[in-house]
């Protein structure tokens, strides 16, 4: 530092040299520097580097100085320097200026007006030039990289955009399910081949047509009410099954998805439609529902839609409507079905729901609801006089034969009809009330129809009830029996009485077998019921008073049921052991079709053990079954009990029908040479008396001789007039 | 994270990046006009953000140093953004030659910017993945094959993670992480709190909405979670120029000032 001062005036750059790095300021000028270009820029160096860094540039800017010819040249070097380092801040260039400006030459022990001063100017001026270049260099550079950066992304991103669309364009053209693509308006842009194909429509036609053009009327409201609420953005996407017409006019059920499409702005932009085919599968549930709903032989609804109809008609919101219900029962049916085989039943009910369907009014429907049972229901009906003019039609579809494999076959049908205001009955009891009906139109000669009538059905309904309370009947010492006596009509002696069932109803009253007995025997509470009879009939003829004369008969009806009961012989066998009564004065009454028609020996073999034992067996209502006479014979029967229509032409007074007297006196012959004797049932008049007498007739029964009595009025009549040939009561 | 990973981002420059928008700040100029509009504007509003940036990549490049020296060889950096100066593995590799790096974006831009510098060099890979699908993360091919995860990673989410709104359950997601990776290894996180600068981070927040990545500014409570089953090391979580700062240099007397927290944890 000591020619320094010598230097500043009078020395030049001939004389001058670069100072050796310790002779001069340079840690102090490098510290300087580097503390003025620490926290201008973010710089990976910490400050002991950026030191290292200042000591290197400060001695090439010592030696610059003093180089001979001088050259800026170093001052750009120390700019490209600083920004290879990363002092890129604005401030690190003019910070680095103004350093060399203040310190440089103080460092460098020289004054501030030496000779050396331009030099500073220049180096500064280099270092600003190589710093600007440098930076704007890496600026540019660094522009680019990111630049290429960008369009790489972009340019991946193309190829990754083009990628998707083509796997979404793989997807639109190859899906199986339709896909349609519309703006928010309704217009259809685009659709894919599936949909073409499932609508029948060319896709030119689709991209002229609206989203609303495609309404079905079937369209559920909630579709469309759905459809808007989506095009305006309330809602993503619905789901909803549809149906559509095709291009060739019919129509397809169809599962329809359309869903949002929302810009980038959320707005509402497009939706897509997917559309699959379920028409398929909708035939299929509607051929179920068909089967499920209908008869397989004659193709007529069943019960099960029956019972849904009737429902829903009885249900139904409309004041004042009727509905109006035909029981249908072909008479005979099981007959012809029995003779003739299966397959000529099967073709007749077929031709019979063919001419009774035809019959129908519109809006009517009728129904197969069992074996040879029909239903029509009409619903609303107007009134008795359609309901009338519905049953004369249905009763003369079946007038003329019907021709089947060459018979010509004729059968009736019996009708119930029943009326009622809908929303006032349910349909069991509507049913209830229409079965009642129908028997009693069987009851009433078949091939007709009885209309249900409230008030004399009062008792009608109490078929079911009866149903309900029978079980406990008997417990309940409802029942009771009553007697009536078999009279010989040879000398008016008593032959025997015959034990009938009476059932003494709390609400019904006093029932007679024919009101409950076949529901018994359905219910099977006849087993019970039998078993009583037995034993009470028996205690009771051994225990009147005065007792029944020692020769004569109890006798005691036996159900089909019964017969088929294998407990039935021990039944007999302890009552008649309980109640001390000789089992040849025990008489059964079986019919002839419940011995004859059974396929099952068991009726036969408990038959022939009770005629084993002793016990009598009478064929109760003969000549109304198959009468098979030969047959007769082979059974243990020691009676047969004509049924009362035999008698009707003996009724009358003045000349018999002929053809009756001599029928009856074939069976009484016939009978007495298979050894039987011979009852007469239903005598009413002393003509038939007599004739029945004078025919050979042995016994007889009827309201003529007495009327079924309680054993105690019985009992005291016959003691009061045991001899009594003239009626009893 | 609706959209189907086949169908592709737009790539729009027109929009600011957090990744382009850091690079402004650190003096980079690896940015388009609408990042350096909205850097400018955050540093008007705020001038220290330059500062606080470079105090965040000062601290990385502190941690990863420190990782280095602790002996960690493998390093996940998720969110590394445009790594230009002082990147993970120049700072790693100058310690450690071996040092595996895996950067982790989920900018388009970012991640084919780092590619194209790191293109020849086999000790690093990058992956375009969201933070936010730690699968697509830790099951990517490239990831799989340079990071060995029965050996210690150093998972670095430096300044990353108040780009995470709540929602998508950043502390779960970090634990995804944490249980993805041996004992012994690291997890590094800085953070931008409110603690601090509570006005200026509030209306900076408010800039970060236009971007594709929102901020979610947390109390250091709620960073110091991100180190559940973490040993914090020395000294803590606190804040940025806090941490380990390096010999010689002055601390800045307000600390707070910087308004983020740093810290590094070992799983035990």
């Amino acid at each position: 530092m000591t020619d320094s001062d010598a230097n500043a005036g009078t020395g030049g750059p001939g004389t001058a040299r670069a100072p050796s790095p310790t002779e001069w300021g340079r840690v102090e000028f490098a510290r300087a520097w580097a503390r003025v270009l620490d926290g201008t820029s973010y710089s990976t160096l910490v400050a002991a580097e950026i030191e290292v860094l200042t000591l290197d540039l400060s001695d090439l800017l010592a030696a610059a100085m003093f180089d001979e010819p001088f050259t800026a040249t170093a001052g750009e070097r120390i700019g490209q320097a600083l920004v290879d380092a990363h002092f890129t801040g604005a401030k690190a260039l003019s910070q680095t200026t103004a350093l060399l400006g203040d310190l440089l030459l103080p460092c460098l022990g020289r004054s501030a007006d030496s000779w050396l001063r331009p030099r500073v100017s220049d180096l500064q001026g280099a270092v600003a030039r190589g710093y600007t270049e440098a930076l704007l260099t890496l600026a540019l550079a660094e522009q680019e990289q990111i630049r290429q950066a960008a369009l790489s992304a972009r340019d991946q991103a193309q190829a990754a955009l083009r990628a998707s669309d083509a796997r979404f364009r793989a997807l639109f053209t190859d899906a199986a399910v339709g896909i349609g693509v519309g703006d928010t308006a309704g217009n259809i842009l685009d659709v894919n081949p599936a949909l073409v194909k499932m609508l029948g429509y060319p896709p030119a036609d689709f991209r002229r047509r609206n989203v609303a053009d495609f309404l079905h009327p079937d369209d559920a409201a909630e579709v469309w009410e759905d459809y808007r609420d989506l095009v305006e953005g309330h809602r993503e996407s619905f789901r909803t099954e549809k149906r559509f017409y095709r291009a060739d006019g019919t129509a397809i059920w169809t599962h329809l998805t359309v869903s949002l499409i929302r810009g980038e702005d959320g707005a509402p932009r497009y939706q897509v439609a997917i559309i699959e085919d379920v028409t398929e599968r909708h035939r299929l549930q509607d051929r179920l529902s068909y089967q499920a709903n209908h008869d397989p032989l004659t193709g007529l609804p069943n019960r099960a839609m029956f019972l849904d109809r009737l429902t829903a008609a009885l249900h139904a919101d409309r004041p004042g409507g009727q509905v109006g219900l035909c029981f249908l029962d072909l008479d005979s049916f099981k007959v012809i079905n029995d003779s003739l085989g299966h397959s000529v039943g099967d073709q007749l009910l077929v031709a019979v729901s063919d001419r009774l369907a035809a019959e129908l009014g519109h809006g009517d429907l009728i129904a197969r609801v069992g074996g040879d049972e029909f239903v029509v229901l009409v619903a609303p009906s107007t009134g008795r006089e359609q309901l009338t003019a519905l049953t004369e039609r249905l009763l003369d579809a079946l007038a003329v034969p019907i021709p089947i494999e060459g018979h010509h076959l004729s059968l009736s049908v019996s009708i119930g009809v029943v009326e009622a205001p809908a929303g006032g009955t349910t349909p069991t009891d509507l049913i209830r009330a229409a079965d009642i009906t129908l028997q009693q139109a069987k009851a009433e000669g078949k091939g007709r129809a009885a209309f249900h009538d409230p008030h004399r059905n009062a008792t009608q309904v109490t078929l079911y009830t009866l149903a309900a309370t029978l079980p406990g009947a008997l417990d309940r010492g409802e029942f009771t029996l009553a007697y009536q006596p078999l009279v010989r009509l040879a000398d008016g002696r008593l032959h025997g009485v015959e034990a009938l069932l009476r059932w003494q109803h709390p609400r019904f009253g006093l029932l007679t077998p024919d009101q409950f007995i076949r529901l018994a025997e359905e219910t099977g509470a006849i087993l019970p019921l039998g078993k009583w009879i037995f034993a009470e009939s028996c205690r009771q003829a051994t225990s009147w008073s005065p007792p029944l004369p020692a020769d004569s008969l109890l006798s005691v009806n036996v159900a089909v049921r019964q017969l088929q009961d294998p407990g039935l012989v021990e039944d007999v066998s302890r009552a008649l052991a309980d109640s001390g009564l000789p089992a040849d004065r025990l008489q059964l009454e079986v019919t002839e079709s419940a011995l004859m028609a059974s396929d099952a020996d068991e009726p036969l073999a408990a038959v022939r053990r009770l005629a084993d034992m002793g016990v009598r067996i009478a064929i109760d209502d003969f000549g109304t079954g198959y009468s098979n006479l030969a047959y007769l014979r082979r059974l243990p029967v020691h009676e047969l009990k004509l049924a009362g229509a035999f008698l009707d032409g003996l009724r009358t007074p003045g000349e018999p029908d002929p053809t009756d007297i001599r029928v009856v006196a074939a069976l009484v012959e016939i009978a007495h040479t298979l050894r039987l004797t011979v009852t007469a049932e239903a005598v009413e008049t002393p003509e038939q008396a007599d004739r029945l007498r004078e025919l050979g007739c042995d016994t007889a029964q009827g309201w003529y001789f007495a009327r079924p009595a309680a054993p105690d009025r019985l009992g005291a009549r016959w003691r009061t007039d045991p001899a009594r040939s003239v009626p009893l009561g | 994270m609706g959209r189907p990973d086949w169908a592709p981002a737009g790539i729009d420059l027109d929009r600011p990046s957090a990744a382009r928008v850091y690079d402004f700040y650190l003096g980079g100029f690896h940015n388009f006009a609408a990042d350096r509009e909205m850097g400018r504007r955050a540093i008007e509003m705020w001038p220290e953000l330059p500062e606080i940036m470079k105090a965040n990549r000062a601290f990385l490049r502190r941690a990863v140093r420190h990782l280095v020296a602790a002996g960690v060889r493998q390093f996940l950096d998720i969110g590394s953004g445009i790594p230009t100066v002082g990147n993970v593995h120049e700072v790693a590799r100058a310690a450690a030659p071996d040092a595996r790096v895996v950067y982790v974006d989920n900018d388009p831009v970012a991640v084919e910017h780092s590619r194209a510098i790191l293109t020849g060099s086999e000790q690093t890979a990058v992956v375009q993945a969201d933070l936010r699908d730690p699968d697509s993360v830790l099951r990517d091919p490239a990831a799989k094959a340079l990071l060995d995860l029965r050996q210690p990673v150093a998972v670095l989410m430096v300044a990353v993670l108040h780009f995470v709104s709540d929602e998508d359950d950043p502390h779960g997601l970090v634990r995804r992480y944490r249980d993805a990776a041996p004992a012994g290894s690291y997890l590094a996180v800085s953070h931008a709190s409110s603690e601090g600068q509570p006005a200026l981070t509030e209306s900076h927040r408010g800039l970060y909405r236009r971007t594709a990545t929102p901020m979610t500014m947390r109390t250091g409570a709620q960073i110091a979670a991100f180190f559940d089953g973490y040993e914090l090391v020395e000294p803590g979580l606190v804040y940025l120029p806090l941490w380990r700062p390096d010999p010689g240099t002055e601390v800045d007397e307000r600390p707070e000032r910087f308004s983020g927290f740093a810290g590094v944890g070992r799983k035990p």
